[in-house]
């Protein structure tokens, strides 16, 4: 089965290859020809989000070219694929693009979702020994509608010992261009959520999405608290 | 007391909410007992998202053919001896309101709880003309007791309050004497708004539905205030927003059914009351003149665009009792009587942009309002079409981010620039890192690493890009 990684600005530009590497390698390891189309840049979602939908179609185009022969795209973020899945309503009044955009959303999943739902996996053979809690981001659960793959997943990795995370479900106060503009309230829901994370007595907080993970990860470094913070896609592939 | 509650800065407010911890835990618990229940009561409904179809196409359907329904309404209440007022502006709601009263030569006024009549400011009207107008509500009350605080949830409007806060009320206002204990502070108040009740000379309602089939107005209610207040004075007032309306008492089965869920986790709340029009020869009790006040202030407005299913609210507050940001910051912190995710899509809508411009943007787009919401109102993608109206429409948006976002996109579209800029960001980046974070970043980072540290920009053979490469020169 041919694949073609979609990265994301956040794991491309911010992060170290971890992220990247770790999604290429579970995928190989379950037969995937992974192909990583090198003009790929950002979702469009800092746009989006802010109002700027003339801009985000300019985006929006250019990935929707980047992976046009692509069988499967496959990316490691919640949020990100639920923003390719926004693509056809910005081409409402454009049936071509809007066509287009719908192939790209009908072949798109989130990492953990392509490998329960179209790979039908459910054990990756990983094993990690350490406490850990899961943060289940807002736009992967309630607008993808993923809730279920991750925590399969994690289920069957050797030697975790998974708490869930009380209040799984409230937002980490993330938001992209939000946790700049709206920096006291941001302060006080990442507050919130470290507090919670703490609760479960957890070394590793292992999240789906880059966006909450620099948030939380970001705060918890700031209070100097020994947890560590995991992408899923390193989780799954550690061995 | 109108829409907004106060000119201070939208800032300056949020700090305020932020620092008042009695009210944030009165807030949080609120929040999580009322969400609780509503969780168990729709449990017992069978399929929820059913429901949640079929309310919205309810509320679809009305909408579409709204004219038609509110004439229907305004026949049939005609047809039972009411008078029914359509008023395009809170001014001509207050006038024709202040007349009825006038005529009537009455000086107390008893209310039970109505959001509509807050949004045109009714009490301050009534009082301009020397009337004593009486919160029956329980927690209006306290809030007029107090000085008139605004209410901060729609709902439960003095959610903010904690009991002995509401005790000290008492005490300052009314000389209580008691404890703060619940049932003891409730009978305190039933006595006290007794008198009231049998000296009122008019009551003004609201209205949770109006029918169009019957001519009827629906008040769904908790504490039996409603009925006191269309019993026993002799002239009734119902004030209704105009999109409040169903077409037959079917629909509004089904609505109270998912408004009581919704609202307070209840399959029913204790008093669901049906009201036509003024009491008939031979009737007990009830109001000799009925009158109902059709306000749109707005609304008529928004039919039509691509913001007409705000109007489906129908007032349940489930979104304000999910939201994190009203959780932290509280009613108060919008300046308006209609607070969270339904306030900040409902207040520019009602008012405009240069008012609520920071409203749209207090929103993660966790979309947990939007998953609550029993009519199925796409609240968070309405948040994101405000921004998109005011960056778009309006040109409202500064000039910094505009040129932020065009730069994004631009770079975003075109990957040489995009490799370019992701290869140069981390060398600029490079002085303000500290142990591979960043944390006092240059212009706009510093925003972020005001509360919080920024990963090193990864570079060179630490990146995918490289890694990638290498791997398939045959590298590992
Ligand atoms: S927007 Fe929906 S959830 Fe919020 S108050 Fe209105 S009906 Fe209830």
């Amino acid at each position: 089965m041919k694949v073609s990684l979609f990265l994301t600005c956040l794991a491309d530009v911010v992060y170290p290859a971890s992220v990247g590497k770790s999604t290429v390698e579970i995928l190989e390891r379950f037969g995937c020809e992974v192909d990583f189309p090198k003009k790929q840049t950002c979702c469009g979602q800092p746009a989006f989000n802010s109002g700027y939908h003339r801009e985000t179609k300019d985006v929006a185009k250019h990935m929707i070219n980047v992976f046009k022969d692509a069988e499967y795209v496959v990316s490691p973020s919640g949020s990100c694929t639920t923003m390719l899945h926004e693509y056809p309503h910005l081409f409402e009044d454009d049936p071509e693009w809007k066509q287009k955009a719908e192939e790209l959303k009908n072949k798109s999943f989130e990492l953990t979702q392509f490998l329960v739902d179209v790979l039908n996996v459910k054990d990756v053979n990983a094993k990690l020994n350490a406490k850990a809690t899961y943060h289940t981001s807002c736009h992967m659960t309630r607008l993808l509608g993923v809730t279920e793959a991750p925590m399969t997943l994690l289920k069957n990795v050797e030697g975790l010992q998974f708490t869930e995370l009380p209040h799984k479900e409230q937002c980490c106060g993330f938001g992209g261009t939000f946790s700049v503009k709206m920096v006291p309230i941001s302060e006080q829901m990442v507050n919130e959520k470290v507090q919670h994370i703490e609760d479960t007595d957890s070394e590793v907080l292992i999240g789906a999405d880059l966006g909450c993970l620099m948030n939380i990860g970001g705060r918890i470094n700031r209070q100097g608290k020994p947890i560590k913070v995991m992408h899923i896609a390193e989780v799954l592939n550690s061995r | 007391m109108a829409i907004k509650t106060g000119d201070e800065n939208f800032f300056t407010r949020v700090d305020k909410g932020i620092n008042n911890e009695f009210m944030r835990k009165a807030v949080a618990t609120a929040q999580g007992r009322i969400d609780g229940r509503r969780r168990d009561s729709i449990s017992s409904l069978g399929d929820w998202e059913e429901w949640r179809n079929h309310a919205e196409e309810i509320r679809q359907h009305t909408l579409e053919n709204l004219d038609f329904y509110l004439e229907q309404l305004a026949e049939n209440v005609e047809k039972r001896g009411g008078k029914i007022f359509f008023a395009e502006t809170a001014e001509e709601a207050n006038e024709y309101i202040k007349n009825v009263v006038s005529s009537k030569n009455a000086k107390k006024i008893i209310k039970s709880k109505s959001m509509v009549t807050e949004e045109i400011s009714m009490n301050q009207a009534l009082e301009s003309i020397g009337c004593d107008v009486v919160e029956s509500d329980l927690g209006e009350w306290i809030l007029q007791l107090d000085d008139h605080d605004p209410p901060s949830h729609i709902v439960v409007p003095a959610l903010h309050k904690n009991r002995e806060q509401i005790r000290e009320t008492f005490e300052d206002k009314r000389g209580y004497k008691k404890t703060s204990n619940p049932e003891e502070m409730a009978l305190f108040a039933r006595e006290q708004l007794r008198k009231d009740f049998l000296e009122a000379e008019v009551g003004i309602t609201g209205c949770n539905f109006a029918v169009a089939e019957s001519g009827s107005i629906s008040l769904v209610t908790n504490e039996g205030n409603a009925r006191m207040a269309t019993t026993i004075p002799k002239t009734q007032i119902t004030v209704m927003g105009m999109e409040r309306i169903v077409p037959t008492w079917e629909e509004l089965d089904v609505l109270v059914s998912m408004l009581a869920r919704s609202a307070v986790g209840q399959k029913l709340t204790s008093y669901v009351t049906g009201l036509t029009g003024p009491k008939d020869e031979g009737d007990v009790d009830g109001p000799e003149e009925f009158h109902l006040v059709v306000v749109d202030n707005g609304r008529s407005k928004i039919l039509g665009t691509q913001f007409q299913s705000a109007l489906q609210c129908i007032r349940c507050a489930a979104c304000i009792n999910v939201c994190p940001v009203y959780r932290h910051i509280g009613g108060h912190s919008y300046g308006s009587i209609y607070p969270g995710p339904i306030g900040a899509v409902l207040n520019p809508l009602l008012g405009d942009y240069d008012e609520w411009k920071e409203l749209p943007y207090a929103s993660t787009l966790c979309s947990a309002c939007t998953d609550v919401c029993p009519v199925k109102i796409p609240l968070h993608n309405l948040l994101i079409e405000h921004r998109r109206m005011m960056v778009e429409q309006e040109g409202k948006a500064p000039f910094a981010e505009k040129l932020a976002m065009k730069g994004y996109a631009f770079a975003a579209s075109s990957p040489s620039i995009y490799n370019m800029g992701t290869k140069t960001a981390p060398s600029v980046m490079g002085p303000y890192s500290n142990n591979g974070f960043i944390t006092n970043g240059p212009g706009p980072v510093k925003l972020w690493t005001d509360i919080r540290d920024l990963p090193e920009l990864s570079k060179g053979k630490d990146k995918f890009r490289t890694w990638f490469e290498n791997r398939d020169k045959g590298g590992n």
